[in-house]
């Protein structure tokens, strides 16, 4: 079981001790970066593949089923298709921007999965400050699709490259906040030993954060800005294609098409990782007698859960209008973040309390104060005649 | 004096990296390209910092600098005026360029090599004692009003942008702007970027009642 676990550290291991010793360093380098790019790139795969299928079976159709087996093959055929295809760059386009933005967007997603702990032992770079390092090179992106749409030369590219920035800035407040309820009760900015915190187990079950009633609205609100963040729907105005045709990526076609459809895939992930990592106890098994499992199938497996259910909220929730974005960002999600700090903070010092049935009441005052948070806003934020309609985005 | 040959190939490499972009950022003219060649020069400096294995820093450049005042910048060059300056420099004379530069150079650096701190350094380089943990310490006890006083001086120009930003008439209550005429793609983000702005103040102030 131990082997097992630890399995693609001992073949790392294995393979860089037969690599001369000159070369050893590269042979390090390239064996934690090749792996990552094959298994990320996978993912991508079949989530395309599984998120049409899904999506397809809520709005009562198939879904590709023509190539291979059940339509399996499917993104194997459209990742030849968009290599084929002819690229089109507008005449007016700023060429080189054009050129650069899709590179701008996809290698910082690819940095992001470098501090992301895969199963014990299994983080590419260790850092101290891994949490700022994710959300510092993930912040980068905002400025890919802004060159995506201001290069393009195309008015609704350049809406949508307007959306996208001021949501990303603006989701970017409370999913910032909701970390660093965390990172106050762990005490570190680095993502391992913050799994390491919650790999105890008490009576059997396991103390992740989310077992916290700061932890259970932080990872919830961590996702919804997650999702906001990844322009996830239904946070997905920067490209809806009802109102601006595709945003920021109408301009762009072949394989710089893909690689933004990828670059949005893999912050998608990462997002979904980093909230495993935070929230979900990263690899740890979810029952102490299931402890001797490998790390790595616990942690891909929340991971399949979590895109899951990014796939069942894509297919369900229409998506927001602008002013309803911004609203929900600043009004609500940024109070609740700043109310769950509080909680996180009564939950840490009130871990003394020693009297019988302390748990309960910990967890009474604190999910009380948070749900007396998120009524009393939602109340107040609450109007019963539906406001005028307002495209500020569309004039 | 170290030779040139001493320097780290690390080193070398993302200094050449700064300065041309530095040097791109001050002479293209189309601004958006000097914003986005300064932006490289933010991700050269942040990795100097990650060099000297100050990491907090360096990834507090990027998230700071690259995340929001290359944002900022771009925001402000759209917002402003058009993305190609048609505007001549002050003055066509190299000498009085060059007379400018070093009188600005030399104030910045004369102050540097005089400074006390500099004697105080150990003549070896000493690894940076950087600790996350340690800066929060330090920030959260020994410099905690500075910490305070530059949060107050940032909420203050926050309120400052929202009240430059609000609509003065209080006329109109819908947040749209008024049709501008849109000639090119420099006016024409006016109007969508001038209501991001406007967003966050309007939609608080000036809807429903």
């Amino acid at each position: 079981m131990e082997t097992l676990d630890q399995i693609f550290v001992l073949a790392k291991h294995w393979l860089v001790a037969r690599v001369p010793e000159p070369l050893a360093w590269l042979a390090t380098i390239l064996l934690s970066i090749g792996p990552l790019i094959t298994v990320f790139a996978s993912c991508f795969a079949i989530t395309t593949i599984v998120e049409r299928k899904a999506l397809g079976r809520i709005q009562n159709r198939f879904g590709p089923n023509r190539v291979g087996p059940f339509g399996l093959l499917q993104p194997l055929a459209d990742g030849l298709k968009m290599l084929i295809k002819e690229d089109l760059v507008p005449a007016q386009a700023d060429k080189v921007v054009h050129l650069l933005a899709p590179f701008a967007l996809v290698v910082p997603a690819w940095l992001t999965f470098s501090v992301l702990p895969f199963g014990r032992n299994m983080t590419v770079i260790d850092l101290d400050a891994g949490l700022l390092f994710f959300f510092a090179v993930g912040a980068s992106s905002e400025l890919a699709v802004f060159m995506a749409g201001w290069s393009s030369r195309n008015k609704y590219a350049l809406m949508g490259a307007m959306r996208g920035i001021a949501q990303m800035i603006s989701y970017e407040v409370p999913l910032v906040l909701s970390t660093v309820a965390v990172v106050m009760s762990v005490g570190s900015l680095s993502l391992p030993s913050i799994v390491e915190a919650q790999s105890a187990y008490v009576f059997g079950m396991p103390t992740w954060h989310v077992f916290t009633p700061w932890g259970l609205s932080g990872f919830i609100l961590f996702l919804i800005a997650g999702a906001a963040e990844a322009n996830r729907a239904p946070f997905d105005l920067p490209e809806a294609e009802s109102e601006i045709i595709a945003g920021y990526l109408t301009e762009y076609s072949g394989f710089k098409y893909a690689l933004f459809f990828m670059g949005e895939y893999l912050g998608l992930f990462a997002i979904t990782g980093m909230g495993i990592t935070l929230f979900l106890g990263g690899w740890t098994a979810p029952v102490s007698f299931l402890a001797t499992t490998p790390s790595w199938f616990w942690f891909f497996a929340k991971f399949g859960a979590i895109i899951a259910l990014f796939i069942w909220v894509r297919g369900t929730v229409p998506r927001l209008r602008m002013d309803q974005l911004m609203k929900f960002a600043w009004k609500f999600l940024v109070p609740l973040t700043l109310v769950n700090l509080v909680v996180a903070a009564f939950w840490h010092f009130s871990g003394t309390w020693q009297f019988p049935g302390a748990i309960f009441a910990r967890w009474l005052l604190g999910a009380g104060f948070i749900g007396g948070a998120y009524v009393t806003l939602g109340r107040a934020l609450h109007t019963n005649q539906f406001p005028p309609r307002v495209y500020a985005y569309a004039e | 004096m170290r030779m040139l040959s001493d320097i780290p190939i690390a080193f070398l490499m993302i200094a050449a990296v700064t300065l041309v972009s530095a040097v791109c950022a001050m002479s293209l003219r189309n601004l958006v390209h000097c914003g986005l060649c300064l932006v490289l020069t933010f991700v050269g400096l942040a990795a100097t910092y990650l060099h000297l294995s100050a990491e907090f820093v360096g990834f507090a450049q990027v998230l700071v600098y690259v995340g929001a005042v290359a944002i900022l910048i771009v925001f402000t060059i759209l917002l402003t005026r058009n993305a190609e300056v048609t505007l001549s420099p002050v003055s066509q004379s190299s000498l009085v360029g060059l007379g400018i530069a070093i009188a600005v150079c030399g104030s910045l650096v004369l102050p540097l090599v005089t400074s006390p701190s500099l004697r105080r350094l150990p003549a070896q380089s000493l690894a940076p004692d950087a600790q996350v943990q340690r800066i929060g310490e330090k920030l959260m006890a020994q410099y905690v009003i500075p910490l305070e006083a530059l949060a107050l001086v940032l909420t203050a120009a926050m309120i400052g942008a929202v009240v430059i930003a609000m609509r003065d008439d209080p006329e109109r209550n819908d947040p749209s702007p008024s049709p501008q005429n849109q000639k090119d793609t420099g006016s024409v983000s006016n109007s969508p970027a001038g209501t991001a702005l406007n967003s966050s103040s309007s939609t608080s102030s000036s809807q429903r009642p």
